[in-house]
């Protein structure tokens, strides 16, 4: 079983030194005890809005950030501590990044075939040959004409674009993804195009993914699990149809009733009020109370943490732990392992 | 089409230059906006949903752009011909326009309050103390808490949904006709979306003005317009009551960009994707722009580009062999 | 140039749009202050490289009693105090002139690439060399020149050096300034993310598209050399008699400037021509190359 598990992830934490309002600095904690898991071929969604710290997670993950807290381990390795360095080297080649932008994400003066070339050429594993063999059948593979190894990336819409982007993150044959915001960028038409493409991929080769968005419903399309971040930690975790069809966290359900839906007579939801906390003044407590419908007096106080609440589902809310706050909204979620009984939600959603 | 029409645009035909000449961004758009009515306008980048926005007013760039054809017809005139004084009166005052990114919007070095009495001083000549509680009501009314402190705030301490609260102060401190309001929720969290687009359902209710509302999201028009218009390629593929539309799409793009849309309420597996990709304003395509995409072509498609046909007393769609065969399903 | 291909992957239908190549190339030629500079340009380095097919004559040939000849039939630009044919020695002139300016904004390019680069990659080594180019900055370019001419001794690769030395801190600020703005670009990421050493993300993704305001400068650079070569042979430190150069020959003529208004005439029209030249190719270049400061 652990063999099945990618990625570890335990306690992350992570601040920027910014400079603060008179010059002095400052840090900003963006991720706050993060922990999750994704298994072999395996999508993890993470999903939150802006100031969440999901962009940021990820690019921990492929080590373009140390963390200044909590461990990652990749493949069995940590890459975190003092063998940071060389286990990243170790499991570099195993390991992609798809980007958000699909105009920031090519250099514009490389042709499309040495972008695309580019992890092999930098492992310098292959023959020139060789190299030019895998290129071509990389652009087969995302979809793209044999002969646009030759042309420059300006000559390409945005989705073509992604489409290289994806071929280079493939031209190692990675078995992990994080995918940051893939397809937020696209038209519409695009997107359905591109979502295809990761799941034909992913069923092909095993792949596994960290697919950050905020588009719920593109993450409901192409995960297995999702994630919801808040501020900078997980605020409920479980799989996806689980949360979409009884979400816990008061913070999924208002995320999930604000999302617009292409149903022009649906009844819409009570919208919720306020904004993302700051992070450089983060309110103490869950740091969801200061907008949350249901906060108690407890919320202010203390930081609730990731809980099993049953079917495969762990929420980070007082809501879901005494057996004292909800007594009656127990029945549908089995009781967890310690025996607290867990609250369900339907008296929590207002739509 | 209804006789209380506020704006009628008629065969708007807007062309760009280019390396290689004028090629036409869109063509031939021609819709009513009612008086207190609801219109969403949807389409993908290169549609020309807000190059027709922006031709209403005749806020095009100069130099780079031109009107092929075409009117505007606002009380009695047309403002595309219109003479550029009547044309700064009628801009902020009868139609105001909210854009997608509240930064670039707002002039960083103005507080919220300068902003905001500019526009009243401009077109309704109060004073400074006037303009200075004029403003405060505002953002009251925008639900900006502590409208009175905030006032006096610089753009850069609000947060993006602050931002577009103020802009949308501004837009309707002159209580317009029409607000013509360009992607106004894209750059904003989803949760901040729901706000914004509740508010802007409000105001509308309360002021009675038209909004016209553009967007790449089939879901925000959905829960905000009373009327949609679809537009691919720079022209008006469909238009029809918003139930309509979203009940019995005619047009075999609306459709395709229906079915397209991941379902929040569930689904797995692959997507209906349209095949292709946008065309370029200036590609060369025979007949329907929509043709080479679409999965229903016919000969007829690639003879002539086709007409957009009324279907009903509110639906019109540009398509051939839908607009021939109506009936059938 | 164009042609349309068909995909055949798992997506399908995933047609390319026709090939456009050159864009840039072919808005560059399509500028009109682009074509007037480069051809005032060529014209002038046409004139240089063939000097001798032009004139046939010998620049340090003295001939005493044709001494201030008015511009004729025989010596279309007249001739100095030495007799000497006043064409000739501009186009020798402009061969020295026009390989200096060349020399500097080539050297100075280059140096200031490097360092800036240098300074975007390796934030540490960023305050220093800042430091120093701002310390270089802080002399007017001309004084900063004239010391080091004096220093070197008053010779040709005096001058290069010199004027070097004074327009590298320019070029330097200016790679700096995009080379941190590409080097957070997502494809530099990419690279990192792929385990890319510090040397290929410099000279494979960040230096690239850096270049292309040095590129303009560059152009502006040349023409500020040539101006400041002939200022430096004005006052006596910079390219030495009997060799021609633009500035030595107005230096020389500047005594007689009333009774042989020619001798002066002649080479500060190539140094106007050559600086007009070169500022409309540079104001060519960047209209393309940086669509920011593209006007209308």
């Amino acid at each position: 079983m652990a063999d099945d598990v990618l990625v570890e992830v335990r306690d992350l934490d992570m601040a920027f030194k910014i400079k603060g309002q008179r010059g002095q600095p400052t840090m900003l904690h963006v991720l706050h005890k993060l922990s999750f898991d994704i298994g072999r071929g395996e999508t993890l969604g993470l999903v939150g809005e802006s100031g969440s710290g999901k962009s940021t997670a990820g690019r921990i993950l492929v080590g373009l950030f140390e963390p200044t807290g909590g461990s990652v381990k990749l493949f069995g390795r940590p890459i975190t501590g003092p063998e940071r360095r060389a286990n990243l080297a170790a499991v570099r080649s195993r390991l992609q990044f798809v980007f958000q932008d699909p105009h920031a994400a090519l250099n514009p003066r490389l042709r499309v075939g040495d972008s695309i070339a580019e992890p092999i050429d930098i492992a310098g594993t292959m023959s020139r040959r060789d190299r030019n063999d895998r290129v071509k059948e990389l652009l087969e593979m995302v979809g793209l004409p044999r002969d646009s190894a030759e042309r420059f990336p300006h000559e390409f819409s945005g989705g073509q674009r992604q489409r290289i982007v994806i071929a280079r993150a493939l031209a190692l044959a990675p078995a992990f993804i994080v995918c940051d915001e893939p397809v937020s960028a696209l038209d519409v038409s695009m997107q359905a195009q591109i979502i295809n493409l990761l799941m034909d991929l992913q069923a092909r080769f095993g792949l596994s993914y960290l697919f950050i968005a905020h588009d719920l419903a593109v993450v409901r399309a192409v995960t297995h699990r999702v994630a919801v971040m808040y501020a900078g930690s997980i605020v409920e975790v479980a799989p996806k149809d689980v949360l979409y069809e009884k979400p816990q966290h008061p913070y999924t359900q208002a995320l999930l009733d604000a999302v617009p839906r292409p149903d022009p007579a649906r009844v819409r939801p009570q919208v919720i009020g306020g904004e993302v906390p700051s992070l450089l003044v983060p309110p103490p407590g869950c740091r969801f109370h200061t907008r949350c419908p249901h906060a108690m007096p407890r919320c202010r106080v203390d930081i609730p943490v990731l809980r099993e609440t049953g079917d495969g589902r762990q929420t980070a809310c007082h809501l879901y732990e005494g057996p004292s706050v909800i007594p009656s909204a127990a029945r549908d979620l089995p009781r967890s392992a310690h025996g607290a009984s867990s609250a369900g939600d339907p008296s929590l959603r207002s739509g | 089409m209804t006789a209380s029409s506020l704006v009628s645009i008629e065969d708007l035909t807007v062309q760009f230059r280019t390396d290689r000449g004028w090629t036409t961004a869109i063509e031939g758009v021609s819709f009513d906006v009612a008086e207190g009515d609801c219109v969403g306008v949807v389409g993908e980048s290169g549609s020309g949903k807000s190059v027709t926005a922006l031709s209403m007013l005749r806020l095009h760039a100069r130099g780079t752009s031109r009107f092929a054809r075409g009117s505007v017809r606002y009380g009695g005139q047309d403002l595309l011909r219109a003479p550029e004084r009547t044309l700064r009166q009628i801009r902020g005052r009868d139609i105001a326009m909210v854009f997608q990114d509240p930064m670039s919007s707002l002039n960083p070095v103005l507080t919220i309050c300068d902003q905001i009495s500019e526009t009243l001083c401009l077109h309704q000549g109060v004073s400074r103390a006037a303009a200075r509680q004029r403003a405060i009501e505002l953002l009251d009314l925008v639900r900006i808490p502590d409208a009175s402190r905030r006032v006096d705030e610089y753009p850069h301490r609000l947060s993006g949904g602050m931002r577009q609260r103020v802009m949308i102060a501004i837009a309707i401190a002159c209580r317009p006709r029409l607000l013509i309001a360009d992607e106004p929720t894209t750059a904003l969290d989803v949760t901040i979306q729901a706000q914004i687009l509740e508010l802007l359902r409000d105001l509308r209710a309360e002021l009675g003005m038209a909004v016209m509302l553009i967007s790449h999201d089939l879901g925000v028009i959905a829960e905000f317009a009373r009327r949609v218009i679809v537009m691919y390629a720079g022209r008006i593929v469909e238009d029809a009551p918003v139930d309509v539309l979203f009940r019995a799409p005619r047009h075999p793009y609306t459709e395709g960009l229906m079915a397209s849309m991941p379902a929040l309420e569930g689904g797995a597996g692959r997507l209906y994707a349209i095949p292709g990709r946008i065309p370029d304003a200036d590609e060369p395509i025979a007949g329907c722009r929509f043709g080479p995409r679409c999965a229903h072509v016919e000969a007829i498609c690639q003879a002539a580009a086709p007409e957009l046909v009324a279907i009903g007393a509110t639906h019109r769609v540009r398509c051939t062999p839908r607009t021939r065969t109506s009936g059938t399903s | 140039m164009t042609e349309i291909a068909l995909a055949t992957g798992p997506a399908g239908g995933a047609v390319l749009a026709p090939r456009r190549r050159f864009i840039a190339l072919r808005r560059l030629a399509a500028h009109r202050s682009f074509q007037i500079g480069l051809c005032l340009v060529l014209l002038l380095a046409v004139a240089a490289i063939f000097a001798p097919v032009i004139t046939g004559i010998d620049p340090s040939a003295m001939k005493v009693r044709l001494r201030f000849k008015p511009p004729s039939e025989a010596f279309p630009f007249g001739t100095d105090s030495f007799g000497r044919d006043v064409l000739t020695r501009v186009l020798y002139g402009a061969r020295v002139s026009l390989w200096i300016g060349l020399v500097v904004a080539v050297m100075s390019g280059v140096c200031g690439a490097v360092i800036g680069v240098l300074a975007a990659q390796f934030r540490r080594l960023d305050a220093p060399l800042m430091r120093l180019m701002d310390a270089l900055m802080s002399f007017p370019a001309i004084l900063l020149a004239l010391g080091i001419t004096a220093a070197l001794g008053p010779r040709m690769e005096s001058v290069i050096i010199a004027l070097t030395v004074a327009y590298v801190p320019a070029g330097a600020r200016i790679v700096r300034a995009s080379a941190l703005v590409v080097r957070e670009l997502d494809y530099v990421q990419a690279a990192r993310i792929a385990g890319a050493s510090d040397l290929r993300i410099m000279f494979r993704h960040i230096l690239p598209n850096s270049v292309s305001p040095l590129l303009v400068q560059m152009t502006f650079v040349f023409a500020y050399s040539i101006l400041a070569e002939a200022a430096l042979s004005f006052l006596g430190v910079g390219v030495q008699p009997p060799t021609a150069s633009w500035g030595n020959i107005i230096a020389e003529g500047r005594d007689y400037a009333t009774e042989a208004w020619w001798v002066m005439l002649f080479p500060g029209l190539g140094i106007s021509l050559a600086a007009l030249g070169l500022n409309l190719l540079g104001d060519g270049l960047r209209d393309v190359l940086d669509p920011r400061l593209k006007s209308g």
